[in-house]
């Protein structure tokens, strides 16, 4: 990637106590976000994504490593330095009803982050950019004066999307923006995340569960399992090609919308089945599962390292190592 | 031809003013698979709890010009023998285990629970029978996780403990609604696998609830496609895929996100700001194709072994 990096984790660790045990939320997360692509996470539930997306923004501290944005560590600003960068650094989250205040209208939810910003200085001041922005995610400023259930769900991520565009966002993390949606409305909405980006400026982190959709959107995908980065690339690549093998898990998961293809892959053998191998934080997440598995895989972590241009694997499968 | 399990027809469900479900048929015959699919609201679910005689009478009104479950009139039958025919000639599993299971009650006496009631089974043959149960379902150890309370499984192996409740009774037909909704798709694809082996080895019914038309490809032998309480179209699954008639089932394909495909055509008439419409073809508002008939609902037109629910198909 040759574009400057807008955001880079280095040596990400968050650690958990929990009764007497230590839990890994991340284990070693090297990433670089740069600016204008947008960059999609997937994995399954508990693999540390949302985590991940939350470090980024600073929402939760990490146990280890740093967090930059625009080559500036986030984690040494003091509070009042930091609430001034997120201004440019947004959350949207999965359930629009729940991140929304169910006692506000829409007008003062967009409004809200102009004033906190100082972007308005009177109330009266974002009538204009508010109208401004309904519009832009098709929603009719004749219905500024509602609360957010008198919306649709639709509806009420589109206000979401629009609050988290008031004050002039440079990277935009969705934390699976889609999944309470209905299919239609899905579609609907990844149509506007397009306009977003076709309009410029707009940096996403985009966490999801649903290959399809992270194929037809993202320029490069993260795939993460338990709490690591296992794979990542150009979407196209590694999902046709995957490298590591949970992500060919993945990818034979997905439901296909074509009868043939779906019967056939059923008269498969399930492709990875749990063989005893306990997981431990300092090996490879998927080796209890693999159908690979390597002598290797039960003693030592495989590195994330370049296996071709542009992609990365942590699998000793890969790459033109020996395994130790 | 062998006696239908489900053999529904002209179903409506009100609440109050409203009309959930209108004019629903649907047949199911032992060992078949059949998938009703809908976005939120499409009545899918509704229906399928009127087929097991759950709504509360005071809340919902139910009619029908048939509604037969192994032979038994559903509507006529007293609550008695309701609770006879659910757990033993069909069963239902939900979308969320975690709500559908007791918490407070080891998942070994939940699953026994229905042995006893349905089989008459003694307490430690019914316990033998449930770690049995847990084992067919894909859990090891069965014996040894009797006691085990459902927080502690994951969200897939709760749905199996649900499944292994479901499978106690011996039920002929399986309902299962969004069981898969909420879980990853690695697991998903594992309880397809498990559901759909379960049901043919036992010669089950199956109907599978579900949004996701991508997912129906793979598991089901028919799919009925419901938009606001109606009927759009039913067909089976290889001409639903390769030749749908409908235009919302035109639609709900075109926004499947797929693999290979560009990015998703986004359609005016996906948007679903507009409401479906109260008087004729609900999908009509949205339909690229309306036209003055369609102030009308149209019946069932049957076309080369499917049937959709458009003045377009008229002859």
């Amino acid at each position: 990637m040759n574009r400057a990096p807008l955001a880079e984790l280095s040596g990400i660790g968050v650690r958990y106590r929990k009764g007497g045990d230590v839990r890994h939320g991340l284990i070693e997360i090297d990433l670089a976000v740069a600016a204008g692509e947008t960059l999609a996470i997937i994995g399954e539930s508990g693999c540390g994504k949302s985590t991940l997306g939350r470090v980024l923004l600073r929402l939760q501290e990490p146990t280890e490593g740093d967090v930059r944005y625009r080559g500036e560590s986030l984690l040494a600003l003091k509070p009042h330095a930091m609430r001034r960068r997120r201004q440019a650094m947004q959350m949207i989250f999965q359930d629009p009803l729940a991140s929304l205040n169910p006692r506000m209208t829409v007008g003062e939810t967009l409004g809200e982050p102009l004033m906190v910003h100082r972007l308005a200085r009177r109330w009266r001041d974002t009538v204009e950019p508010v109208a401004a922005a309904m519009r832009r995610v098709g929603l009719d400023p004749a219905t500024v004066r509602r609360f957010p259930h008198q919306f649709s769900g639709g509806q009420r991520q589109r206000i979401a999307i629009a609050r988290a565009t008031m004050a002039g966002a440079e990277l935009i993390v969705a934390d699976e923006p889609l999944a309470s949606l209905d299919i239609t409305i899905q579609s609907q909405i990844l149509g506007l995340f397009e306009d977003m980006r076709a309009q410029g400026g707009v940096t996403f982190v985009f966490i999801s569960h649903d290959l399809p959709v992270v194929s037809q959107t993202a320029d490069r995908v993260v795939v993460m399992l338990g709490g690591r980065i296992v794979e990542d690339g150009a979407p196209r690549a590694v999902f046709r090609e995957p490298a590591h093998p949970y992500t060919q898990a993945l990818v034979d998961a997905v439901p296909v919308p074509d009868p043939d293809a779906a019967r056939r892959r059923q008269e498969r053998p399930a492709a990875a089945v749990a063989h005893g191998t306990p997981a431990r934080p300092d090996l490879c997440p998927f080796a209890p599962r693999c159908p690979h598995l390597l002598p290797a895989c039960t003693h030592t972590m495989p590195p994330l390292r370049h296996v071709a241009p542009g992609r990365r694997a942590a699998c000793w499968l890969h790459g033109d190592w020996s395994p130790p | 031809m062998s006696e239908a399990l489900l053999d529904m027809n002209g179903l409506e469900v009100r609440f109050g003013s409203t009309i959930a479900v209108r004019d629903v048929g649907l047949h199911v015959l032992p060992g078949e698979a059949v998938g009703l699919v809908g976005e939120s609201g499409s009545g899918k679910s509704t229906a399928m709890l009127a087929v097991l005689g759950l709504h509360p009478p005071g809340s919902a009104a139910v009619t029908a010009r048939r509604l037969r479950l192994a032979g038994h009139d559903i509507l006529a039958v007293p609550e008695r023998t309701l609770r006879d025919l659910r757990g033993r000639v069909a069963a239902m599993i939900f979308q969320d285990p975690l709500t559908a299971l007791n918490p407070v009650m080891p998942i070994g006496s939940q699953i026994a629970e229905v042995l006893v009631r349905h089989h008459r089974l003694g307490r430690s043959a019914a316990m033998m029978q449930a770690s049995a149960l847990l084992e067919t379902v894909g859990i090891a150890d069965g014996a040894g996780r009797l006691r085990d309370y459902p927080m502690a499984f994951s969200g897939g192996m709760r749905q199996r403990v649900m499944i292994a409740i479901a499978l106690a009774g011996q039920p002929r037909l399986l309902i299962a609604d969004e069981p898969t909704t909420a879980l990853d798709v690695t697991v998903q694809a594992e309880l397809v696998r498990l559901i759909r082996g379960l049901q043919r080895e036992r010669g089950m019914g199956l109907v599978w609830v579900t949004h996701d038309l991508a997912l129906m490809a793979g598991v089901v032998d028919r799919v009925v496609v419901l938009y606001a309480g109606r009927v759009m179209e039913s067909a089976p699954v290889d001409l639903l895929y390769a030749r749908p008639l409908h235009p919302y089932t035109v639609a709900l394909l075109e926004s499947l996100p797929r693999f290979e495909a560009g990015p998703p055509r986004v359609r005016a008439h996906a948007t679903r700001d507009v409401a479906p419409a109260a008087e004729g073809c609900p999908f009509a508002p949205r339909c690229p194709h309306r036209f003055a008939r369609c102030a009308q609902m149209p019946p069932l037109f049957e076309d080369r072994g499917s049937l959709a629910a458009c003045w377009l198909l008229a002859r």
